[in-house]
């Protein structure tokens, strides 16, 4: 065992500040209706964190109801086929309902309990957190109301039935282009109006203040069983980590133990992979860290794709879960700050590396997943070929059958 | 309290000796000439303050009258925002009897346009006020905007929600200038068949945290509610039921006159 890979005594890296502020970004831009809910939800979030009661009630789910820890499976297959000494894949589609989303929506609606809520709401893109909210709302007996565009809600029909029949409603959202950003706006203003009855389970590292801190704190169980499964492993030397980003929480909770815990000489490159649609020349992609400027939208403070007036434009992704016009705060101030690397992956590029780790490993990840996978063959060029490398799968591709078919995929 | 000396045109347009009506209308709707031709009215049938929205691609605090209202004027003329709000304001300025002008914003458009840009072009448009619903008065920003806006005489206004506590309320009386936004009821705006029965107890709330005028707004749409609410506030802000006839000047002054004649008979 190496020790590279082993906890600094202190790491530098501390966001939020008190207000919610990643540098610059985040912050609370809501109206004044909802701030005390946001003022209460902070107080019951802190009380809970240090409460091992609710530790020990969410370590207890995430083992015997998601599954944790997930494998981090050693792919050789997809290894040798894109060039790289070692991958690891993070099995985060192993989790029961098939996304990283669950560990979020368990935690969330844990406090909405605590606090007295009996009803919860959230947005959704993909489905994915729908459903894990809609799941964890029937495990805890709360009502739940899911609000999803009606695009994502043709583009992912499947989930759509899941959600109802796990007893949630599914409430359309015409408005816009009808996908995730339009859902987010839709459960703000629905959040607005019964904010006294209702927890609003926010999807994403996304929101104003606590939200974001709250996501990757429930998130960063990724990170943590990574770096610990590698120690398990013997692996002392990781170059490279990889997570997609949509609003950013599976990538936050990946990285985020990498930044607490490692000093920037031996922490390994940490890669976030966006949506380049159909390409970020085009106006057709979700690529807020690449091409978009800070702005606010949806509460709070961050890269965004908008106009010269000012106004969020509409994101394309051939995922529903990465297609968001905005980014999470807190990756934002990680770009600028340089620690962690963006890049932009098309639909195309998704879709091969999709279907290359389908044929290699028998592994079919979510669209969303595969503009991490996808980075892999840029990464090989980059690191050379003996390069340890390690991808978060943030979820499987079940949901996404349609679209690949669609895409041509498979049929031949 | 601001500390220059420039009086407050809001104050003194709340302190007319009766209540205040105030007018909220939509920016470039039904377009550009469309919503001049209703300020025009508006400001002929009496309103004592007006309120001018500003399209914007992502309205989170409002219902579908005024969302969709943004939506046509941003497909009209090019995309009708901020610049073009303030343009149209400085226009609406020069018309006789105006009354103080109040722009209602979200926060993304003032920071793309630079929060010096749009005091500078405000301040020369006569613009009286800004009312940023998504700015709440203790976020670092609320300080940077009204650095630049109190300079040049603009007030900002701060909202006071039902669900408010003590101590938020008393941020909000104590930041706010011009007057302070009473929200009459939870959720966004657009028109409420019934005002809540703890309005009267809120609007005592507010009062009791500021020296200022109280307005309150959010779902007032009918005469008989103007009226009612008048009996207990500074001011009362009708916005919905207007942009619903916005395309109409002459139904839109007729209806502008029957709750301006509510506000009096108190
Ligand atoms: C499998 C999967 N991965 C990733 C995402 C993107 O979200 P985030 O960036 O918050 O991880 C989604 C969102 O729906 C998803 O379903």
């Amino acid at each position: 065992m190496s020790d590279v890979l082993l906890p600094s005594v202190e790491s530098a890296y501390s966001s939020p500040d008190a207000q919610g502020f990643y540098g610059p970004y985040g912050g609370t831009f809501v109206p004044e209706t909802v701030i005390p809910a946001l003022a209460e939800l902070a107080k019951a979030y802190e009380t809970a964190l240090n409460d091992p009661e609710f530790r020990n009630e969410l370590g207890y789910l995430l083992r015997d109801y998601v599954g944790r820890p997930t494998p981090l499976y050693k792919a050789e297959r997809l290894a040798e086929a894109v060039g790289l000494g070692t991958v690891y894949l993070k099995r985060e589609d192993l989790n029961h309902t098939g996304a990283h989303k669950i560990n979020n929506s368990l935690g969330q609606c844990l406090l909405a309990k605590r606090m007295g809520k009996h009803r919860v709401i959230a947005e959704t893109g993909a489905g994915q957190h729908g459903v894990a909210t809609a799941t964890a709302a029937a495990l805890m007996g709360l009502e739940c109301a899911v609000f999803m565009g009606v695009e994502d809600i043709r583009r992912q029909a499947l989930n759509v039935y899941k959600m109802r029949l796990l007893g949630s409603e599914v409430v359309p959202v015409a408005e816009g282009g009808g996908t995730l950003a339009d859902a987010v706006t839709a459960a703000l203003r629905h959040w607005v109006e019964r904010v006294e009855d209702t927890f609003y389970v926010i999807g994403s590292t996304v929101g104003p203040h606590p939200y974001p801190a709250i996501v990757r704190e429930f998130q960063s169980v990724i990170g943590e069983e990574t770096l610990a499964q590698l120690q398990v492993k013997g692996v002392g030397h990781v170059d490279a980590v990889i997570a997609c980003v949509g609003g950013g929480s599976n990538a936050i909770g990946m990285f985020y133990p990498f930044l607490r815990n490692l000093p920037d000489e031996s922490r390994p490159l940490l890669v976030g992979a966006e949506a380049a649609g159909l390409g970020i020349e085009t106006d057709k992609h979700g690529a807020a860290l690449t091409k978009g400027t800070p702005g606010v939208m949806h509460g709070f403070y961050s890269y965004l794709l908008q106009d010269d007036a000012g106004n969020p434009l509409e994101a394309y992704s051939i995922s529903a879960g990465l297609d968001y016009p905005g980014v999470g705060p807190e990756h934002s101030s990680l770009k600028d700050a340089g620690l962690v690397r963006y890049e932009a992956v098309t639909d195309a590029e998704a879709l091969e590396a999709f279907a290359l780790l389908t044929r290699t490993e028998g592994i079919i990840p979510a669209i969303e997943s595969s503009h991490a996978l996808a980075m892999l063959p840029r990464l090989a060029a980059e690191l050379g070929p003996d390069a340890v490398v390690v991808v978060n799968v943030s979820g499987r591709g079940d949901k996404d059958m349609d679209i690949v078919r669609e895409a041509g995929l498979g049929t031949d | 309290m601001a500390p220059t000396e420039i009086p407050s045109r809001l104050e003194v347009a709340f302190r007319k000796g009766r209540p205040a009506l105030v007018a909220y209308l939509m920016g470039g709707y039904p377009d550009r000439a469309g919503s001049l031709a209703a300020l025009r009215a508006v400001a002929l049938a009496g309103a004592d303050v007006i309120e001018l929205g500003v399209p914007y691609a992502d309205p989170l605090a409002d219902g579908p009258v005024i969302q969709h209202a943004a939506k046509v004027a941003r497909a009209r003329d090019g995309s009708f925002g901020l610049a073009e709000t303030l343009d149209l304001a400085a226009e609406a300025a020069t018309i006789e009897d105006m009354p103080p002008l109040v722009v209602m914003t979200y926060l993304n458009p003032m920071m793309r346009m630079g929060f010096p840009v749009v005091a500078g072009r405000a301040a020369e448009a006569g613009i009286a006020g800004f009312i940023v619903p998504d700015l709440p008065p203790d976020n670092p920003m609320a300080a940077q905007w009204m650095r630049e806006a109190r300079s040049r005489g603009i007030d900002t206004v701060f909202l006071a929600a039902p669900t408010s506590t003590p101590e938020r309320l008393a941020l909000v009386g104590e930041r706010s200038a011009g007057f302070v936004y009473v929200v009459s009821s939870l959720g966004v705006t657009g028109e409420r068949a019934e005002l809540p029965a703890e309005l009267t107890a809120l609007v005592g709330r507010v009062r009791a945290s500021t020296s200022l005028p109280v307005a309150v707004g959010f779902g007032v749409s009918t005469p008989q509610q103007v009226s009612n609410v008048a009996g207990i506030a500074d001011g009362i802000i009708v916005g919905s039921a207007l942009v619903k006839r916005q395309d109409d000047p002459v139904a839109l002054g007729d209806f502008v006159r029957s709750l301006a004649s509510a506000v009096q008979r108190r």
